[in-house]
């Protein structure tokens, strides 16, 4: 374990840029931390952190230097992976009616991503599953996938929507990164903890100016870690798969729908959230065309789309496949939950819909009795 | 940090290639239905041959793709689809003509259990287009009619005019060794045959209740209470298989569309033990 300068994160970010990554992170705009390009420290949201709570996000000047007292805002790593619009194959007519089919030109710059929460390092665990895990394999997730470089951060203050305790996969990033800081931050001192996950991310951390961590510090990392897990503003019962499989018929997808808009935010800033659809894009004299993928979600009536109609027409139907997507059938297909516990879409959801309280509320009336 | 193993595959589970159709068949009045006849163009390398059951994406240029189950395979590499032109795409394909070249990805999905102890009874019961995707299955049953005992097609169309492979419905009729029952909702005045559900023709029996297997594809409700008929006439559950329809979009698990419960029908159906769909069939909007 060791000790880096908060001055060396700028270094970091310098010398990824350096090697040749694109490197992109948390930055502030419009009011929200998203991720996008970095160039060095200046680009973080040094000083600042956010409040969040159901339907609600307001950043707010901290009284310290903190690089990461934030957690995670609308944007995940996925729009990297797993872009909202993608063009997957360009295709030509041929004189004799045929057509020829090439790949789309695939953004594929390699990449370093900084300061990813545990939630988020599983939540790529996630969709590594659907678009590498089975029997083929997404070819543009994969090239974008190889090459990354992953500096994690583990969370010293959770937020108000955080639950990824309960999920199991957070707060302390502890796989799955090439390095992984835990930021120390009081009155008297500012250092980084940092630990190599790879060969890669030890030969960056060689360059990064590290000392050994004394006894001193490595307890001030232990106590961040072990007082993360408590500020935790949202639990998840352990038993949420076992309750939404018995809960198809419930009554509080009827209420629950009375509130949702199905404006699909939810799955939207959800990091692990996958469907698309591919569209076609033809050019005006019919010669050369595009199928493009999108985002899609499982909130609009067109997902479930079929001859007579929607399947799933009802706002009440949608909420529950994906609630129960989410966090029972996904372990079925892909063995593990599709919640991380990031809380993106209970702080995102325009009316407050928070998928802790759904699955508690029938978890408490499991025959809907009211 | 990269994933363990990650490999780039060809791109040819999501690529339409280009095939072109051969020959296409007009079997109802309005045009409605039809099939192609349709074989890979020079340098095209077809993946595994279909088996019956499974489907393909048919891609139109500059339209868009649909999945749709294969409805015969020719001994020389060629496929049959059978088409509905029910939406964008399939009323797009509608009046293409033979020479003209559309695109296929595929096989997806999973096929009928033909491969069966011998001496089994055979029960096919279809609705409507559903004929279609059991077709192949007829083909291979009377090419391979030794292996199986009696032979039962019951077949539900809307009316007489809506009934497609009306030459093959006859030629199986003329036949000893094939037990043909087709019923329609609305007869006509010329209409001599039966009038009413499909399920009345699987509730005359005339199969070994211990020793059937029984493969149903028409609409969700049709499907359903045939699988009750059968139940009743005495069927275990697992002797009896279905095929589901849902928005597949991909055909390889990604883009989500397609799932009933815990299954993606493009993956793990669209052919289905019937006990792993019966709990889906009793839930709403799945």
């Amino acid at each position: 374990m060791h000790v880096i300068a908060p001055q060396a994160v700028d270094t970091l970010i310098r010398l990824l840029s350096g090697d040749g990554y694109e490197v992109v992170g948390p930055t502030r705009r419009d009011g929200a931390i998203v991720y996008d390009r970095v160039g060095g420290l200046e680009d973080l949201p040094v000083g600042w952190t956010d409040e969040q709570a159901p339907g609600h996000y307001r950043l707010r000047e901290r009284d310290d230097d903190a690089l990461f007292g934030y957690v995670v805002g609308p944007h995940s790593w996925k729009k990297y992976l797993f872009p909202p619009e993608e063009t997957l194959f360009r295709l030509t007519r041929q004189p004799d009616g045929s057509f020829v089919t090439e790949p789309g030109t695939s953004d594929a710059p390699r990449r370093a991503f900084i300061g990813m929460r545990a939630c988020e390092l599983a939540a790529i665990d996630v969709q590594d599953r659907v678009f590498l895990g089975q029997a083929v394999q997404d070819r543009g997730y994969a090239a974008r996938r190889r090459d990354l470089f992953m500096v994690a951060v583990s969370c010293a203050e959770p937020g108000g929507t955080c639950f990824c305790a309960s999920m199991d996969t957070g707060p302390r990033a502890r796989e799955g990164f090439d390095l992984a800081l835990t930021e120390v931050i009081d009155a008297t001192q500012h250092f980084l903890v940092a630990e190599a996950g790879s060969e890669a991310g030890r030969a960056m951390l060689d360059r990064l100016d590290p000392r050994p961590a004394s006894d001193a510090e490595q307890a001030a990392a232990e106590r961040v870690w072990a007082e993360a897990p408590g500020k935790m503003g949202r639990q998840m019962p352990a038993d949420a798969r076992e309750v939404l499989n018995r809960a198809f018929e419930h009554p509080r997808w009827e209420e629950t729908a009375e509130r949702c808009l199905s404006c699909s935010n939810c799955t939207l800033v959800c990091p692990t959230c996958f469907c698309s659809q591919v569209e076609e894009v033809p050019d005006l004299e019919g010669q050369r065309t595009e199928r493009v993928r999108r985002w899609d979600s499982c909130f609009n009536q067109e997902h479930s789309h079929l001859v007579g109609g929607p399947h799933r027409e009802s706002v009440a139907a949608r909420y529950r496949q994906w609630i129960t997507h989410k966090l029972a059938t996904w372990h079925d297909q892909f063995g593990t939950s599709g919640c991380v516990g990031c809380g993106r879409c209970i702080t995102w959801c325009p009316v407050g819909i928070d998928i802790t309280e759904e699955v508690t509320a029938v978890r408490r009336d499991p025959e809907g009795r009211g | 940090m990269a994933p363990d193993a990650v490999a780039t595959l060809p791109d040819q589970a999501m690529a339409p290639e280009p095939w072109r159709i051969h020959s296409v068949r007009r079997d109802v009045a309005s045009n409605e239905v039809f099939s192609w006849t349709l074989y890979p163009e020079p340098g095209v390398e077809p993946g595994a041959a279909p088996a019956p059951g499974q489907f393909n994406m048919l891609y139109l240029f500059g339209v868009g793709e649909v999945p749709i189950s294969v409805s015969a395979i020719t001994d020389d590499g060629g496929i049959v689809h059978t088409i509905r032109a029910v939406g964008s795409v399939t009323r797009a394909m509608q009046d293409l003509e033979a020479g003209t070249v559309v695109g296929l990805r595929g096989p997806f999905g999973t096929a009928w259990p033909l491969e069966q102890p011998r001496g089994r009874d055979l029960v096919l019961v279809a609705g409507g287009i559903g004929l279609a995707p059991l077709r192949p299955v007829i083909h291979a049953a009377l090419q391979r009619r030794s292996e199986f005992g009696r032979v039962v097609v019951c077949y539900g169309a809307r009316s007489p005019g809506d009934m497609i492979f009306r030459d093959e419905l006859d030629a199986w009729a003329e036949r000893d060794d094939v037990d043909l029952r087709i019923t329609v909702d609305r007869g006509t005045a010329a209409w001599r045959g039966d009038v009413g559900v499909v399920t009345q023709l699987v509730d005359r029996g005339g199969f070994d209740r211990r020793n059937t297997l029984a493969l149903t594809c028409g609409p969700e409700v049709m499907m359903r209470f045939t699988a009750s008929a059968l139940e009743r006439r005495g069927l275990k559950p697992e002797d009896i298989y279905v095929s589901m329809e849902r928005n597949m979009r991909c055909a390889v698990g990604f883009c989500g569309h397609c799932q009933i419960g815990a299954h993606f029908v493009c993956r793990d159906g669209p052919v289905f033990p019937y006990p792993v769909m019966e709990p889906a069939f009793r839930v709403r909007e799945l």
